[in-house]
């Protein structure tokens, strides 16, 4: 007996800072203009996508002690340009990045609780981590957090934040003009928090929003970031991966869900995954070189090994074989404000594979990066890139994707105008938004304001 | 030396239902609302609509209350309210012309997040974005962010030397505050961004600078990571009551709001802001200083008198505040504006004492009446904030390549 079709959840991730948006393609528009962003919403709402999602920057990037100049530069802020998107959308979800580090939790719990109000339930904040000193330059703080703390403080970060989203339970203002009584209650908002990182108390002003609570996401692939999202975020964004690992992932984290007395449905598996279409899957492929060609150029080839070798490279050929030189082991001091260079925790064992490969494969530096760095994940005719998605989602190795189109704003829209309607076609994707909210979309409950499920009600795990 | 292309600026202070606390009482307030984007564009658009110069939005990091020092455990008032930027942001999109101005509180926040809200709203508004700082020395609110404490500041005790101390090192910071959230609009050139497919660069890193700011309270490095804005440096705004916060005015902002409660004092408070002008060698620069008033305007002025009594017997006392309460007719009001006008006050910012009573009586009563006078502009003659209030596009402090 088969069972029955899941419905594939699909979001879209505005292209900011990355090296795999085209930015000379004469598609693209500026990465800056509120009129791109409100292109990229209405498309993403136009295919029925359960939200949009932007990333976060604290610092522009910097290699060999320069500001980096290769890739797109510069972003707006997130509340802001999702407070604005809120007024040119209705029912499209607006997550947003922010940082538990270099925030505070009554500024940020203000903000969400804001943009759930103004959005009519719609905001959703993805909780990351961040400790370098580098960042920690642009503010009051400074670099102060050790490495090894960083999830304890975004657990406490999240848990206080969530005391504050519940600390109003959603019936206090009675607003009756007869009798004079505003609130019911002169405790609305009251809280009081005592913890390792946050020792705060008083009265949040931000009375309870239509979700209760943003929806909470989580990325990461790590140990921690897995335990993490099991124990508090309602979706977690992974890597784009092969079917098999992508299910392995799926069932690993599914299966650590338990441990917090949640439901394997109380968290979704959201991977990034990028996308090239063409009418017929060997136009799509050739599109696919392309578009790879253009994404990494041999300087960006080079810059890209220096996230490994953290050595100044710049005297090879990128058309030429990889250094025959080994990593410098110590402090990164090349490549900074760059999450890659946290992804090779082994250079020397990188740096070996990559030489054996590109040997075998006889590929240059440039061929190298192309092939380590910049595959698109779905390739092919609208049919077959629906079809594939379909399948990831009913094997289990996602419950959905986030789509990065490499073009902005407009590169979204072909996805919209001819894979949307074949998923519909196949019954595993909504023609019309059921609900309102994100929760609504997502199929998360509504919290109910001091129901945590949250590493607070499980005080055991909490590293503190 | 103002260049000003109508001879009064109008702007609104925003606040829940109203300044009255009894305000949400009123049949016409909507107190069910106040959280919700409606709300708010709904009385942005009827600002917009009296083509007013700016709009702003009252905010605070602890829930309003009667009492200067901190909470008052009343629930009789509005309680609860909305981050002032990202209602300013809500609106943008659905406004053209009105300035939006949110306040902001120096005291607690990092100035490398406001920068960047603050540039991006200007983005979102194409270029009718603002910021009004304001300092917070209440213990309440401190221990919402758990990072620093104050000694108790009760009003009665303001001019003491220990208050002044607390007082002026808070202005200081503020200070510092808007001068790390300016250079950081100016961290990058306007023509930063080049797309040169010759030699692969997305930008000119030469046009971007660290800021490399160093206060007492805090450094900054820099540069921002969103570009320059479309008006270059929005607008900075501050209230301000005295000797100290007039100072900041005079080195930091480009509009002032002032509480003169009559032509004399308007005149010696601007003779004032000028002479610190000078003294920070700001002499040559506009800034703008603004009278704040309190109104309750109607056509009768009976009916103003007896909405404001009404309101005062619901909130059980007469209704106080640090402006001028200005009580009448629209034509009364508008005489009232010319002769602080001619006292060397350059606009207003109009607090409605009854948001959806008050607000359309400034828009259909009071513009109607100043621009029969000549006093006030007929239609939007700019496209930017800076441009409504006379003020030129700034130079970038850090252009070497012009």
């Amino acid at each position: 007996m088969s069972k029955p079709l899941k419905q594939i959840h699909l979001a879209a991730h505005f292209p900011g800072v990355n090296n795999t948006t085209v930015w000379s393609d004469p598609e693209a528009g500026s990465h800056i203009e509120f009129s791109s962003f409100a292109h990229f919403a209405r498309t993403a709402e136009r295919a029925r996508f359960d939200f949009l999602f932007l990333a976060e920057g604290l610092r522009l990037r910097e290699q060999g002690g320069k500001i980096y100049d290769l890739d797109v530069v510069g972003r707006p802020d997130t509340f802001t340009v999702l407070a604005a998107l809120a007024a040119v959308t209705e029912h499209l979800g607006l997550t947003g990045t922010i940082n538990s580090t270099f925030n505070e939790p009554y500024e940020v719990a203000r903000q969400f609780a804001s943009l759930d109000h103004l959005s009519a339930g719609r905001a959703a904040w993805n909780v990351v981590t961040s400790w370098d000193a580098f960042t920690g330059e642009n503010f009051r703080r400074g670099g102060f957090l050790p490495q090894e703390e960083r999830y304890s403080r975004a657990k406490e970060f999240l848990s206080t934040a969530n005391e504050l989203f519940d600390s109003w339970r959603g019936d206090e203002i009675v607003a009756d003009q007869e009798t004079g009584t505003f609130l019911n209650d002169a405790k609305a908002g009251a809280f009081v928090h005592e913890g390792r990182h946050f020792d705060i108390e008083g009265q949040f002003n931000v009375p309870r929003s239509p979700q209760g609570r943003p929806v909470i996401f989580q990325a990461g692939d790590s140990e921690e970031g897995r335990e993490f999202a099991a124990s508090s975020a309602d979706a977690i964004f992974s890597r784009y991966s092969t079917l098999k690992e992508g299910q392995a992932f799926y069932t690993d984290v599914k299966a650590r869900l338990a441990r917090y007395g949640r439901r394997p449905d109380q968290l979704l598996i959201l991977p990034a995954a990028t996308f090239v279409l063409g009418d017929t899957d060997a136009e799509a492929e050739e599109h696919a070189r392309e578009v790879r060609r253009r994404q990494v150029s041999g300087a960006t080839a080079i810059k890209h090994l220096e996230f490994v070798w953290n050595r100044d490279l710049s005297a090879y050929d990128p058309d030429g074989p990889l250094p025959d030189i080994d990593p410098d082991l110590g402090e990164h001091t090349v490549a900074r404000g760059r999450a890659q260079v946290r992804m090779y925790r082994d250079p020397l064992a990188t740096a070996r594979e990559w030489r054996e490969r590109a040997a075998a494969n006889n590929w240059s530096i440039r061929d190298l990066v192309i092939e380590t760095g910049s595959r698109q994940a779905f390739v092919g005719s609208p049919a077959t890139v629906a079809r594939t998605i379909d399948e990831f989602v009913q094997a289990d190795a996602s419950d959905g994707f986030i789509l990065v189109p490499h073009i902005t704003p407009g590169g979204l829209d072909s996805f919209a105008d001819t894979v949307v309607p074949l998923l519909q076609e196949r019954g595993v994707y909504r023609t019309e938004y059921e609900g309102t909210t994100l929760r609504d979309h997502l199929g998360l409950a509504h919290p109910d304001a001091g129901a945590h499920t949250d590493t607070e009600a499980h005080p055991g795990r909490v590293a503190s | 030396m103002s260049s000003s292309p109508s001879p009064l600026h109008l702007a609104v202070a925003l606040d829940g239902a109203g300044w009255h606390p009894a305000a949400w009482r009123e049949p016409v307030a909507r107190p069910h609302d106040l959280l919700t984007a409606a709300y708010w564009t709904g009385l942005v658009t009827e600002a917009e609509r009296g083509l007013l110069d700016f709009v702003t939005i009252e905010d605070g990091l602890g829930l309003q209350s009667s009492s200067f020092t901190g909470p008052d455990g009343r629930t009789d008032q509005v309680r609860g309210r909305l981050d002032a930027v990202l209602i300013a942001s809500r609106v943008a999109p659905v406004t053209r012309h009105i300035g939006v101005v949110p306040t902001v509180v120096t005291t607690h926040t990092e100035p490398f997040h406001l920068s960047k809200a603050i540039a991006t709203l200007d983005y979102v508004s194409s270029g009718r974005a603002g910021l009004r700082v304001q300092v917070s020395a209440r213990q309440n609110e401190a221990a919402h962010f758990g990072r620093r404490t104050f000694p108790p500041l009760r009003i009665e005790d303001y001019d003491t030397p220990a208050a002044q101390e607390l007082v002026t090192e808070l202005f200081d910071e503020a200070a510092d505050y808007v001068e790390v959230v300016r250079r950081l609009w100016d961290s990058w050139e306007d023509d930063a961004e080049i797309r040169d497919e010759a030699t692969g660069r997305f930008i000119d890193r030469d046009r971007v600078h660290y800021i490399d700011f160093e206060g007492r309270n805090f450094r900054v490095k820099g540069p921002s990571i969103t570009p320059r804005p479309p008006q270059g440096q929005p607008i900075v705004s501050a209230l301000a009551h005295a000797t100290v916060p007039y100072r900041l005015l005079a080195r930091a902002a480009d509009v002032g709001y002032v509480t003169p409660h009559d032509a004399g004092q308007a005149r010696s408070v601007v003779e004032e802001i000028r002479a610190e002008q000078r003294a920070a060698g700001r002499g040559d620069e506009t800034v703008h200083v603004f009278g704040d008033l309190v109104v309750f305007l109607d056509d009768d002025p009976g009916a103003a008198r007896a909405r404001r009594e009404r309101l005062d017997v619901l909130a059980g006392r007469p209704y106080t505040s640090d402006a001028r309460i200005f009580t009448g007719t629209p034509a009364e009001l508008a005489d009232l504006l010319q002769e602080l006008g001619e006292a060397g006050l350059s606009g207003f910012r109009l607090r409605p004492a009854v948001a959806g009573h008050d607000l359309p009586a400034i828009t259909r009563g009071l513009v109607p009446e100043l621009q029969r006078r000549n006093a006030f502009r007929r239609a939007y003659e700019a496209d930017t904030l800076r441009g409504l209030l006379g003020l030129a596009r700034p130079a970038n402090r850090y252009a070497t390549t012009a």
